[in-house]
């Protein structure tokens, strides 16, 4: 592992059952880097990046965050949580607090602030995602795109070094994908580092450092945006861009 | 404005009472023939009770200056073909009703209980209750200070629980066993859906087992077995070892109704909850739980009501409750043929009680369903 890195992923293997749904995945990310993983369905994306805050469990291999090395250690789990934030693609809110509550919550509870505090935290959170106006409403209120927003508040909310985004536009409607983007975008811009699972080609080109790209399990192609758009290496790099891109 | 979007009048009452009969009532032909139907049951039966609880009844206490005592004088003043409950029994007995056997002297400390208990309750009701943080202190104390009023104790002469009967004996075994079911029900589920194997088991097997079992076997289990279990020279109070029974009979039936809520909580609200750092037990307290209980609140109250209702059990393990005082009245000969008026009266107070709760049940329901929507995902 070189020493800037923040994220290593070493040898890393992973079954559901009899299914092998991660193949010795190998990955390094430095600080302040952007990566975007691609590939098709079921090509392991979303576990590699859940691997990486414990949401799954690897079973063989070595992963690595910020110095700490997760492993069933309960303390080690909760250090590397509160270093990495989560977007998910359903959003995960909790229906029955209001956006603000939904912020506050683990300011309050896992870093102890004062109440007070956590909600002038949370409106600062509010304004970098462009809707301190919904601050009081109930998640079920909100548009999906502005359910994401929220989502991604109350990850920044916890001041995280590292944050990964797991298909964040899927569920969303076309319109609504952009100002999601755009948010990740000021994100990227601000200097996070980041994983993203994405089929977003544009987000991937204007933003990405590097673009990983899986199938089966495996990392098939690891490379530049410039390259891997115009000058990709592996046949099943190009028939799956060749998929997404010509449509 | 353009003619075409003016609203109009719908074509056929669709509002007000009409439209509200024709709806509810008579949409159709059979729901029509339904409806006839059970007007004239209604129609029946109403006038008869009416007639029967109120107009051709007595509510007199004394018949011309003489304490009515028994059921003889009762018939004295109903006629005996038209006549209908003879309400005496309830007045004369209504000490017992309420509480028991519990002495004359010292009846004030249940009254004000029972007043302790309403103030106790409301504000766990209602969130919008004024100054709701600082009732629901006293809530939490309520049952220390309720303990000591009714059992004696601090300066109070001491009452033996097996002089306490009637509706003091129903509401400390209702309240008691919901208050002290509803968090040990909560520990049972989450332990059943524990990830640790031993844990789980444990929770599973005890929840199996006493859903297993009728709670008569489980008040008997209390009443000759518990005290077999407890060092030597230790004497656990009959009241408490029926109470101990019951709450553990509700635990398990909590149990599996917030089970069920908690199966109903998408894994994506614990991914979510665990991703910004909650432990397991703040998840539980602060995301998944107030969900999953929020689901099961119809249920919840359905077994609260169950659970009321079968605290009439008892009787069988020698306490009165309401119903047992209610059957020991029967029993007394000066007031025999009275069965009537004594069931009608018993069933009258649980009805008020568990009425209230499904009642509640349905305001918080509404509650919850215009104030929050439940999110989108």
């Amino acid at each position: 592992m070189s020493d800037d890195s923040i994220i290593s992923l070493q040898n890393v293997n992973k079954w559901f059952g009899d299914f092998h749904v991660l193949q010795d995945v190998n990955l390094e990310v430095k600080k302040k880097e952007r990566i975007v993983v691609c590939g098709p369905s079921g090509s392991g994306k979303s576990t590699m990046i859940r691997c990486i805050n414990r949401l799954e469990e690897h079973q063989e291999g070595t992963i690595i965050v910020d110095g700490i090395e997760l492993t069933g250690n309960l303390k080690n789990i909760d250090s590397v949580r509160k270093e990495v934030g989560m977007v998910f693609q359903q959003f995960n809110l909790f229906p029955h607090l209001s956006v603000k509550e939904n912020i506050t919550l683990a300011p309050i509870w896992v870093k102890k602030m004062p109440k007070a505090e956590a909600e002038e935290l949370a409106m600062q959170q509010l304004e970098i995602v462009k809707i301190p106006e919904q601050a009081d409403k109930y998640p079920g209120q909100l548009s999906g795109g502005q359910q994401q927003r929220v989502a991604i508040a109350r990850s920044l909310a916890m001041k995280p070094n590292i944050m990964l985004f797991d298909e964040p536009t899927s569920a969303l409607d076309p319109e609504m994908i952009k100002e999601v983007l755009d948010v990740m975008v000021d994100l990227a811009e601000g200097g996070m580092t980041m994983i993203v699972v994405t089929h977003e080609m544009g987000f991937a080109k204007t933003v990405a450092d590097r673009m990983v790209f899986m199938d089966e399990g495996k990392i098939v192609e690891e490379a530049s945006p410039d390259k891997f758009f115009n000058n990709p290496e592996s046949d099943r790099t190009k028939l799956f861009l060749s998929q997404i891109l010509n449509h | 404005m353009n003619e075409i979007t003016q609203s109009r009048k719908p074509p056929v009452a669709t509002t007000g009472i009409l439209g509200w009969l024709r709806m509810n009532l008579f949409s159709n032909w059979v729901n029509s023939l339904i409806s006839l139907f059970v007007l004239y049951i209604l129609f029946q039966f109403i006038p008869w009770i009416l007639n029967w609880t109120v107009f051709a009844a007595d509510f007199k206490y004394n018949f011309n200056g003489e304490e009515i005592i028994n059921r003889e004088m009762c018939s004295r003043v109903l006629d005996p073909e038209t006549g209908g409950a003879c309400w005496a029994i309830i007045y004369v007995r209504f000490y017992q009703f309420m509480y028991g056997f519990y002495p004359r002297e010292e009846v004030w400390r249940v009254n004000l209980s029972y007043i302790m208990l309403a103030i106790a309750i409301v504000p766990l009701l209602f969130d919008k209750f004024p100054f709701r943080k600082h009732f629901l202190k006293f809530t939490y104390v309520f049952p220390i200070i309720a303990f000591f009023l009714l059992n004696g104790g601090l300066g109070l002469e001491p009452v033996s629980t097996n002089k306490w009967g009637g509706l003091l004996v129903t509401l400390v075994l209702g309240c008691t066993g919901i208050a002290l079911a509803f968090p040990l029900g909560i520990v049972l589920a989450l332990g059943r859906r524990s990830n640790l194997p031993v844990i789980s088991m444990m929770c599973t097997l005890f929840i199996e087992f006493i859903r297993g079992v009728p709670l008569i076997t489980l008040l008997f289990f209390g009443m000759v077995m518990l005290p077999l279990f407890l060092p030597e020279g230790i004497d656990m109070d009959g009241l408490a070892r029926v109470l101990v029974a019951v709450t553990l009979f509700q635990a398990a039936y909590m149990a599996e109704v917030i089970r069920g809520g908690l199966q109903a909580i998408p894994q994506g609200q614990y991914e979510a909850a665990r991703s910004i750092g909650l432990s397991y037990w703040q998840m539980n307290r602060k995301v998944v739980l107030p969900q999953a209980i929020r689901i099961s609140i119809p249920s919840i109250v359905n077994t609260s009501i169950g659970l009321f209702k079968d605290t009439t059990l008892v009787i069988i393990v020698g306490l009165l409750d309401l119903l047992g005082i209610g059957r020991g009245a029967l029993a007394d000969t000066t007031w025999l043929g009275l069965a009537y008026e004594v069931y009608f009266f018993v069933s009258l107070v649980f009805f008020i009680f568990t009425f209230g709760m499904s009642r509640y049940s349905l305001y918080l329901e509404k509650k919850l369903k215009t104030g929050i929507n439940m999110g989108a995902d």
